[in-house]
């Protein structure tokens, strides 16, 4: 970031003499109409939309059999059983940091995203890029391209005009609504929560939530746009300050672009033998770019890098046979390489994509390998904090805990449960009618079940001692146990 | 890329390209970096929204009184609206607590679960002052967990004990004292005494004299109550005498101290304080410490 960011919106330059209260401390949002533009940036944007909002939409509908006892829905977050599903995979609250470990993924694959190429996030995949994006497909689609837009604009008041403006406004509320509704659809089951909401049968928090988002994603595509990026997103200055010469921006070739002039003037000056650049000043990497930016001017805080600006100029440049890649994705590093008239470089591997992939494949791994070996059974051990032991009228010594039995299964499973690390222990589970060694205890799918346990033992143990006890739980059927630690104390 | 015309210009900013406000402290001027106009209406609809509050909701502090704001809403009858809600989810499971006998409780897994939640409530709001947070008991109010009970620790007996107390003035509650003997037998007769109480669980040797003479005392004076063998009676709550658990204490001062003034502690009534549900869930609750029978 050596090149001094060229204010995009700063004000007209103000007169020697004004006075200083007359300083407009407030801007007015300047219009931006961005032309369509076709090229293989806009190609990939178009896909990435697709995909993603495909993705998003229709997501809540795919179906997954998980038997009777469980909800059928591929990705679910269920608030009120407090389970998420995931296809094959079922999260429990207290297994929350493989969400922790997911979002601390997608901040390295962002940095990494960042340290190979850039602002890709923001150019193709951030959500306020993609809905913009569509939303600005249906201006145009409504309103006509760029010109007929700011005529339009620019025009009184017509029938005409209100019917465009009211369509267009509609479109994007019906978006906007679409979006919220497929939000909660991640929250219940899709099919029943469509059925009720078109019913009116859903509740209150369901319709409080479409609004909300209705509202949000009809004002930031529809009416915020680059504004998001520009003043209320973080990511573009912590952006800056992770980003290196090696890094891709889109960037305007300075030293093959300028001079620029008109295709005449330039054309004149070939023919005098003087310097004349490629850039004929057509504007139309200005026209096309969703943020208004002037990429000429340098990198820009302002600038998604979406490559819009690539597509329009590369087509200019087909048509006055000029080569392509005036304006390219390039780093820093190779601007600085070819103004010393060297051969560019791609430096993909280096020091902090590196350490980036590294960090990334550890921590995925090291998800992955928590994923595949976590049991599906669990058992906590919480030793009475009052009393702490009980001595009992013949003179045995006892000691009570509370045990939480986990099943992660999604059929009903039972298990024995047994102590050990006390010298002539015996372990009584209350609620059930044994004092056996070991007590059997069934516990349905995908539950937890609680229970006091009571270890008495007659032996007679040192004044003070505590000494550390096992207690373990063994499934009848398949011999999988679990266990979990504690102490039994003595007077 | 400054262009000539900015650099000439006074009040734009050479190095950045921005205008300046035209404020100037020692040559410095300050750059205008001017803030998006919604920004300005969002801080308006904030104000806007602001009044909108304290017309609606209850805001501003009077002398004597508050505006309460024209919704009517305020937080005490939100939480009792709330505390209405509860009690309405509850009633279908307070209802099978209420219909189900002590033992079905007991016996099922999921009414267990229920009783005891109620009851560890219940019993931390009312019973831990004297027993204490887990039933641990203290001097003079009996442990909970273990198995040596003065009044019977079956579940009918506990729910019998919960309900009427003990010496609570409630005609149906347990009445039975420790007599004081202070005026009855001498001082060596109540240390004799004491001596052989103590002998009962192996605390003094059972061929010391004074647990020989202690013998005596006890079947004139105390066997009526606690019996020959000196295991107590549940019928008076006459303690077991022979175990190793004290409710007072077992050091000799201690036992002296209960044959010279006797001994009276009070268990309140809880059924005239508690519903029938909330004592048969006490009464699960206890039970189920460990020490029940």
């Amino acid at each position: 970031m050596t090149a001094p960011a060229a204010k995009t919106h700063a004000t007209p330059p103000a007169a020697p003499d004004i006075d200083a209260d007359d300083v407009p401390l407030y801007a007015a949002r300047r219009a931006i109409y961005p032309q369509s533009v076709h090229g293989t940036f806009r190609r990939i944007k178009w896909i990435v939309l697709i995909v993603t909002l495909g993705i998003y939409y229709f997501l809540p509908f795919v179906r997954w059999d998980r038997g009777p006892d469980a909800p059928n829905q591929a990705v679910l977050i269920d608030f009120p059983a407090r389970r998420f599903y995931f296809f094959f995979i079922e999260i429990w609250p207290q297994e929350f940091y493989y969400v922790a470990g997911l979002l601390i993924l997608a901040a390295l694959i962002l940095f990494l995203m960042n340290a190979v190429a850039g602002r890709v996030w923001c150019g193709y995949l951030c959500p306020q890029t993609v809905w913009t994006d569509l939303f600005m497909a249906v201006e145009r689609l409504i309103e006509g391209d760029r010109r007929e837009r700011i005529a339009a604009d620019n025009a009184p008041w017509t029938i005409d005009k209100i019917s465009h403006k009211t369509l267009k406004h509609t479109l994007w509320l019906l978006i906007a609504w679409w979006t919220g509704g497929a939000w909660v659809l991640y929250f219940d089951d899709a099919p029943t929560l469509v059925r009720e909401l078109a019913t009116f049968q859903a509740s209150a928090t369901a319709y409080i939530s479409i609004a909300v988002l209705t509202f949000t994603t009809y004002v930031l595509a529809g009416h915020m746009r680059e504004q998001v990026c520009t003043y209320m997103c973080p990511w573009p200055r912590i952006q800056a300050a992770l980003t290196d010469e090696y890094a891709l921006n889109v960037t305007y070739l300075l030293d093959r672009g300028e001079p620029r002039g008109s295709l005449k003037k330039v054309a004149q000056l070939r023919a005098e033998g003087k310097p004349a650049g490629d850039c004929i000043d057509c504007n139309q990497c200005v026209n096309v770019c969703p943020t208004g930016v002037d990429i000429r001017k340098g990198l820009q805080l302002d600038c998604i890098q979406c490559g819009l600006c690539i597509d329009a100029c590369d087509n200019v440049m087909d048509k006055i046979h000029r080569p392509r890649g005036l304006i390219r994705y390039e780093s820093e590093a190779n601007l600085e390489a070819r103004a010393r008239g060297e051969a560019p470089v791609r430096r993909i591997v280096r020091m902090r994509t590196i350490l980036y992939a590294a960090l990334i494949c550890g921590i995925g791994g090291l998800m992955l390998a928590t994923l595949v070996n976590r049991s599906s059974e669990g058992l906590a051990a919480i030793h009475d904090r009052n009393p702490v032991f009980v001595r009992l009228s013949d003179g045995s010594l006892r000691n009570a805990y509370t045990l939480r039995l986990i099943n992660k299964k999604l059929y009903d499973r039972s298990f024995s449960v047994s102590v050990s690390g006390v010298p002539g222990a015996t372990l009584s589970v209350v609620g059930t009618d044994s004092g056996s060694e070991s007590d059997v205890l069934t516990i349905g799918p995908d539950q937890t079940r609680e229970v006091r346990v009571l270890v008495t033992t007659r032996d007679k143990l040192d004044a003070g001692a505590s000494l550390p006890v096992t207690f373990e739980i063994r499934d009848t059927a398949t011999g999988v146990a679990a266990r979990a630690n504690d102490h039994f104390i003595a007077p | 890329m400054s262009t000539a015309h900015e650099s000439h210009d006074a009040h734009v900013d050479a190095a950045s390209g921005t205008a300046t406000t035209g404020h100037e402290w020692d040559g410095i001027r300050e750059l205008n970096n001017p803030l998006p106009r919604w920004w300005l209406w969002t801080f308006y609809a904030c104000i806007f929204w602001a009044v909108c509050y304290w017309i609606a909701f209850p805001a501003w502090p009077l002398v004597s009184n508050y505006t309460t704001g024209v919704l009517g809403w305020n937080s005490r009858a939100a939480v009792q609206g709330q505390l209405a809600d509860l009690r309405a989810l509850r009633a279908t499971t307070s209802e099978r607590l209420a219909t189900a006998s002590l033992q079905e409780i007991e016996k099922s897994p999921e009414l267990l679960a229920l009783a005891r939640a109620e009851g560890r409530v219940a019993f931390a709001d009312n019973c831990a002052p004297c027993h204490g947070a887990g039933g641990g008991g203290a001097k003079g109010f009996p442990n909970l967990n273990d198995d040596d009970w003065l009044w019977g620790g079956t579940l009918a007996q506990i729910q019998e004990t919960l309900t009427h107390g003990i010496r609570s003035g409630d005609d149906l509650g347990h009445q039975g004292n420790m007599t004081p003997f202070g005026a009855v037998l001498s001082k060596a007769e109540i240390s004799d005494a004491a001596d052989f109480v103590r002998s009962l669980s192996g605390l003094v040797p059972a061929d010391t004299p004074s647990v020989q003479k202690g013998a005596a005392v006890f079947k004139a004076n105390c066997a009526v109550c606690h019996g020959e063998d000196a295991k107590g009676n549940q019928e008076l709550g006459s303690k077991n005498l022979t175990d190793g658990i004290w409710l007072y204490g077992g050091d000799k001062a201690t036992i002296v101290q209960t044959i010279t003034n006797g001994r009276g502690g009070v268990m309140p009534a809880w059924g005239e304080r508690l519903s029938p549900t909330t004592i048969k869930a006490l009464t699960v609750y206890v039970h189920t410490l460990g020490g029940g029978q």
